[in-house]
């Protein structure tokens, strides 16, 4: 066999075909969606309902979070059951500049955000100084998860927490964020969180202009974070990552400090998701702290499982399938959603080790013998899967 | 108590009846008739008389039963009317038919409240400890001057000593307030003895300034209140501090249930078993349908349900673990993060299930009579019977894990197993049945604390998310595979989590032991209990 | 943190006799254990184990199951630490201050008893990731393979003869290939100090010998020492002249050439039980 050495970083990071799956996606989310959301006639067979377009807009958020999910567990085997803490966290920096352009046309028409004056407080607490610039909002959007990823993970890395503990601490980190944003006194609306948004950038929010661009921005933006991710798993340090996973005291022994890498893929990992909740709150008009109950943080590893560790297209494809199914469920037979859900848990882990994209890769390879070229995501290179 | 006292004098009512001669007629004309302040000061007369057997007219004043002819009427007619039937308030004989035109005695709240207040009083006098007691403690809060003489009769007459103690502490507040000095200097050193919060407040009063001013002028007296309030501050403190604790106890024991069977399954098998709250609402349920079986069919028997709810939880709970364990599970054994995610996914379908079958709401678990109530170790500090059961209960579970685990080939064979499978294996032992009866019994033990907590909280779908956190805590913290470090562990957070409570309220200190669980791991990944050496971190 | 600067000291300007990062072997030993203790639970797993090892030195060290021979790498290379005793590589470099990732990085190669590599990559991709080279974080983030690491990495696969495996999953590889492909990834380390445990566990006995003839080639290039078993692969490594020594219950039992060990009285009663 050839030793495969790419010969550009284009060709490194995908394929014709892969860079033709890409190149549709953004055919399809900044062409055909506009003109059929914006340009058609609503009674048109194509028109897109704005529904439609919210609806995706929230899954490519949650794709992005499958995407970060995925360099966490899939690629370095680290399950974290605390990524909901990031994702609700750049969602809460997003709604505080939110909550901020309101201005006075609240319930109570009062310069604070109406929970605020609800509760009788006078002025804002400190912490939300700042919030109605939208570079400061943005700001707090990565540092804030990113600082909170690096300070946990700097203790836990460094103190050689690895596999369930890990898993486990994280849920514990997550739940007590929950707790935390479930008092009023914390000063982010306890229960009922930010919602009722009217503007961004001082353009309203609901309109059918301002969705599709927050959507189309999200399309962008996950295409960015698949390159990113990309061109980080087929990098050095991708491999670094994978080999962590796969025999942590070897690369130790090898001269690579695993804590670094660690904290960087989990920083990383956080920010993303981040980024992601900022984009899915205005897109969704809400956030609470029940983004961040334990429940969706394990969803989000079941996602990434279904669509299969270590390719990262899986990861978006498991994302788009369990929400999807999660959207038509829960309306059509909302009595059968959990029992779905579950049996989706046991499915995956039982049957589906690489998820449906590695399924199909072993159909594939086994009608079609050997493959051509290298598989349309993934380490192409990863033949076992971690537990 | 004061239902008991409710109808133990509707009992004295109709006895009472038939030989009403208590009130003078004159008495009598002024509470029916007179003005407020009027009735204010006929009632101290009553009390000051002391006569028991004025209690009934008291009472029915109390209760708007009381009519009387219209004021301008020649023949004033004054009647206690109960059920439709009239007794005549001052001769004790029943009228019948009700005469024409009688109108309700009214009573406004002020005087209501003294009434009650009376009532009290008199009842100072009854032959019933229980009543006197009752009687006494009603005083306390409500007791004015007027009924000093009454209440310094009571004192000299009384033989039971908590009591005694009571009345002399309400004697001693009323003199504070109204004494000269040295009966004040008195009444104060008296308080001194009180582990009534009230008493503090009124201590407190003393000491209270008003601008620059002192509201008490006399600098001894000021001495001696602050005195007897650090006297009776200690003391409530302590009880405070022993309330919280034997919460935290009740919480830990709770704690102990919940992660005991745990400590099986995930701390000597490392199962990650995510369902471990589901079996445990498993367990709720069952202990729900054995009551409502009891309800329908033995209701005779129903103070005994439990008896019967322990073992069918146990069974119910190991069944449906077995199942999981023969079904799931074992394929994914040395796959802790599968396992983890794969019961997950079973734990959201039981909740499905529970729902399905059972609605969303909460169900009814009553507990049975004998668990009702509590035992009053001191004022304001009462110990609820249900909460002792559970303690006890939790320690019997303990010492049967403890005694099968250490005693028993079972036992043996879990950890031998545990320690060395493949070993274990060549020596003859059935790995994979003991793995499967191991799950079982950690599952059942789930049942167990299921069982004990239908009996102090709500019974619903959500009842096992909300304990696997804690309960997961309590085994990472005490250590894998260590029972002495999980009973150390779950006593430790739940007096810890009680007392925080007490200092930064419920969901802070929540917060604080997980944030103190967090850094506790990373410093000692092991745990309490920790196992060293080469083999330590494979 | 992730960078270790130059542990040997800049010492290099004086005379020039110190290459600089590199460690000071001039003036003694390459690795030295004086007085190392290590207890589990009041259990001894190293008594007061005192070794030096020669810059260019081939030395075995055998000893029955428990005698301690593990603990010993593991205080070597950082992942125990020991409760007394000083353990020196070089002169300067205090092995009892560093991290496992540092003391690799200074010079220390260790192969485990039971084979490990990244069975996901490929032989190539295994061999790259142990190369020396800057190894933080954001290095390997922008690290390309240039034309004389490639020619390294070839070298080294035909010295393992994995050349015509190079591009499959090392997973798929036999044990004894396994074997061969860590030892492989420990020289592309370029370390000074090559600590082999059991290196020929589950090989053939045409493995074994080559293994053997392979380790000989090494011995002068680096210092090598040796924990096994297979007192036929022990003689034949340590030849008439190199010292082999025992370790008893965490001790050293006796050091000496193979022929004065086989004959020293305690080594034969610890062996035999006698």
């Amino acid at each position: 066999m050839a030793p495969p050495i790419p010969t550009s970083l284009f060709s490194r990071l995908y394929g014709p075909r892969g860079w033709m799956v890409v190149g549709a996606f953004a055919l399809l989310a900044f062409v055909v969606f506009p003109v059929c959301n914006l340009v058609l006639p609503k009674d048109s067979l194509f028109y897109i309902s704005d529904y439609r377009v919210a609806l995706i807009g929230k899954i490519m958020c949650y794709a992005m979070v499958a995407l970060a999910m995925d360099l966490i567990w899939g690629y370095t085997g680290i399950l974290s059951l605390g990524h909901g803490v990031f994702f609700a966290l750049g969602g809460y920096a997003m709604g505080m500049y939110l909550m901020r352009q309101i201005g006075l046309d609240g319930v109570y028409h009062m310069p604070l955000p109406d929970f605020m004056v609800f509760l009788d407080w006078k002025t804002l607490p400190w912490y939300w100084s700042f919030t109605e610039h939208f570079w400061y909002a943005m700001l707090l959007v990565v540092l804030v998860p990113g600082l909170l990823a690096f300070v946990f993970g700097f203790f836990a890395f460094r103190s050689r927490i690895k596999g369930v503990y890990f898993s486990i601490i994280t849920q514990a980190m997550t739940f007590a964020f929950m707790l935390l944003f479930f008092r009023n006194d914390t000063g982010f609306g306890g229960n009922n969180g930010f919602t009722d948004f009217k503007r961004i950038l001082d353009i309203p929010i609901a309109t059918s202009g301002m969705r599709m661009t927050l959507f189309m921005l999200s399309a962008a933006t996950l295409i960015g974070m698949l390159l990113m991710a990309r061109w980080i798993v087929t990098s050095k340090l991708g491999r670094v990552l994978t080999a962590i996973r796969d025999a942590e005291s070897r690369v130790m022994f090898s001269g690579y400090n695993p804590v670094h890498y660690k904290l960087f893929i989990w920083t990383l990992s956080a920010v993303m998701c981040g980024i992601a909740g900022a984009l899915y709150v205005p897109q969704v008009g809400i956030i609470n702290p029940s983004e961040m109950s334990p429940a969706n943080s394990i969803e989000i590893a079941i996602w990434v499982a279904l669509g299969g560790r270590g390719s990262l297209v899986g990861a978006i494809l498991g994302a788009g399938i369990v929400n999807g199914a999660k959207s038509w469920l829960t309306v059509a037979f909302p009595e059968y959603w959990l029992f779905f859900l579950g049996a989706l848990f046991i499915v995956v882990t039982l049957f589906l080790p690489n998820g449906v994209l590695g399924a199909l890769q072993d159909l594939w390879s086994r009608k079609g013998g050997k493959r051509s070229d290298a598989p349309p995501a993934g380490a192409p290179t990863n033949t076992k899967v971690p537990s | 108590m004061r239902v008991v006292l409710r109808l133990f004098l509707q009992c004295v009512l109709c006895l009472a009846a038939l030989s009403a001669q208590a009130v003078s007629p004159d008495l009598l004309q002024k509470l029916a008739y007179g003005e407020a302040d009027d009735k204010l000061a006929a009632l101290a007369l009553i009390v000051a008389g002391a006569d028991e057997s004025a209690i009934p007219l008291l009472q029915a004043l109390a209760d708007d039963s009381v009519q009387a002819s219209p004021d301008t009427r020649e023949k004033k007619i004054i009647l206690i009317v109960k059920d439709g039937k009239g007794v005549d308030a001052v001769t004790g004989k029943a009228v019948e038919p009700l005469s024409e035109g009688l109108e309700d005695v009214v009573i406004n709240n002020r005087v209501r409240k003294e009434i009650t207040t009376a009532i009290a009083a008199l009842k100072l006098a009854s032959p019933d400890k229980a009543v006197r007691l009752a009687a006494a403690r009603e005083l306390q809060s409500n007791a004015e001057e007027s009924m000093l003489p009454a209440l310094a009769r009571a004192v000299a007459k009384e033989s039971d000593p908590d009591i005694k103690n009571l009345l002399a502490l309400t004697q001693a507040s009323i003199q504070l307030s109204t004494g000269d000095k040295p009966a004040r200097m008195a009444a104060i050193s008296a308080l001194a003895a009180s582990n009534n919060p009230s008493t503090k407040t009124l201590l407190i009063g003393l000491l209270a300034k008003k601008g620059n001013e002192f509201v008490e002028p006399d600098a001894d007296i000021r001495a001696a209140a602050q005195r007897s309030l650090d006297t009776v501050q200690s003391k409530l403190s302590t009880g405070e501090r022993f309330g919280q604790a034997f919460t935290g106890i009740s919480l830990g024991s709770i704690l102990l249930l919940a992660a005991l069977g745990l400590a099986i399954t995930y701390g000597l098998m490392g199962v990650i078993n995510m369902a471990h709250g589901e079996l445990i609402m498993v367990g709720a349920y069952s202990t729900y349908l054995v009551q409502n079986f009891f309800k329908a069919n033995l209701s005779g028997a129903f103070d005994w349900y439990l008896l019967a709810a322990v073992p069918v939880s146990f069974a119910v709970a190991a069944l449906v673990g077995m199942l999981l364990e023969r079904g799931v599970i074992r394929f994914l054994y040395g796959r802790p993060l599968e396992t983890l995610l794969a019961t997950w996914g079973i734990s959201l379908m039981l909740i499905q299930a529970c729902r399905s079958i059972f609605g969303a709401q909460n169900v009814q678990v009553e507990n049975p009579v004998w668990m009702s109530g509590g035992v009053e170790v001191m004022a304001g500090i009462i110990l609820p019977y249900n909460r002792i059961v559970i303690i006890v209960f939790a320690l019997f579970v303990l010492f049967m894990v403890w005694v099968m685990l250490t005693r028993t080939r079972l036992g043996l064979f879990v950890r031998a197993v545990t320690q060395n499978r493949g070993m274990a294996a060549c020596v003859g032992v059935p790995t994979k049945r003991i793995d499967t009866v191991a799950f079982g019994l950690g599952s059942g033990i789930a049942g167990l604390a299921g069982c004990a907590l239908s009996q102090i909280g709500n019974v619903g779908p959500d009842l096992g998310q909300s304990y696997i956190v804690d309960s997961f805590m309590v085994v990472v913290l005490g250590g894998v595979g260590q029972l002495a470090g999980t009973v150390y562990a779950a006593m430790g957070l739940g007096i810890a989590n009680k007392f925080l409570e007490g200092v930064a309220g419920a969901v802070l200190a929540k917060i604080c032991i997980l944030v103190f669980i967090i850094i506790f791991i990373q410093k000692r990944p092991q745990g309490i209990f920790a196992l060293k050496g080469r083999f330590a971190d494979n | 943190m992730s960078d270790l600067k130059a542990p040997a000291g800049d010492a290099a300007g004086i005379d020039g006799r110190v290459v600089t990062g590199e460690v000071d072997t001039i003036h003694g030993p390459i690795l030295y254990l004086d007085d190392i203790t290590v207890s589990f639970d009041g259990f001894k797993a190293l008594n007061k184990l005192t070794l030096t090892i020669e810059r260019g030195e081939l030395r075995c060290i055998i000893g029955p199951n428990g005698a301690g021979k593990t603990t010993m790498m593991d205080v070597i290379t950082g992942k125990t630490r020991p409760d007394l005793g000083t353990a020196f590589f070089g002169q300067t470099i205090d092995l009892t201050k560093l991290s496992e990732p540092e003391i690799a990085k200074a010079g220390i190669g260790r192969k485990f008893q039971k084979p490990t590599v990244y069975e996901n990559h490929t032989v190539f991709e295994n061999l790259e990731l142990a190369m020396k080279t800057d190894k933080s974080v954001f290095a390997s983030l922008k690290a390309k393979l240039n034309g004389s690491q490639h020619d390294l990495i070839g070298k080294t696969l035909d010295e393992i003869a994995l050349t015509q495996r190079a591009w499959e999953p090392a997973g798929l590889l036999s044990h004894g290939q396994k074997q061969w492909l860590e030892i492989g990834m420990l020289l592309m380390q370029e370390p000074r100090l090559l600590l082999l445990d059991e290196p020929v566990a589950g090989m053939t006995d045409e493995e074994t010998m080559k293994s053997a003839d392979l380790f000989l080639t090494l011995a002068g290039k680096y210092s090598v020492v040796v924990v096994e078993h297979d007192m036929d692969f022990v003689a034949k490594l340590s030849g008439a002249a190199g010292t082999v020594t025992v370790l008893h219950e965490g001790s050293v039992l006796a050091e000496g050439p193979m022929a004065q060990v086989q004959g020293d009285d305690r080594v034969i009663e610890v062996y035999l039980g006698r």
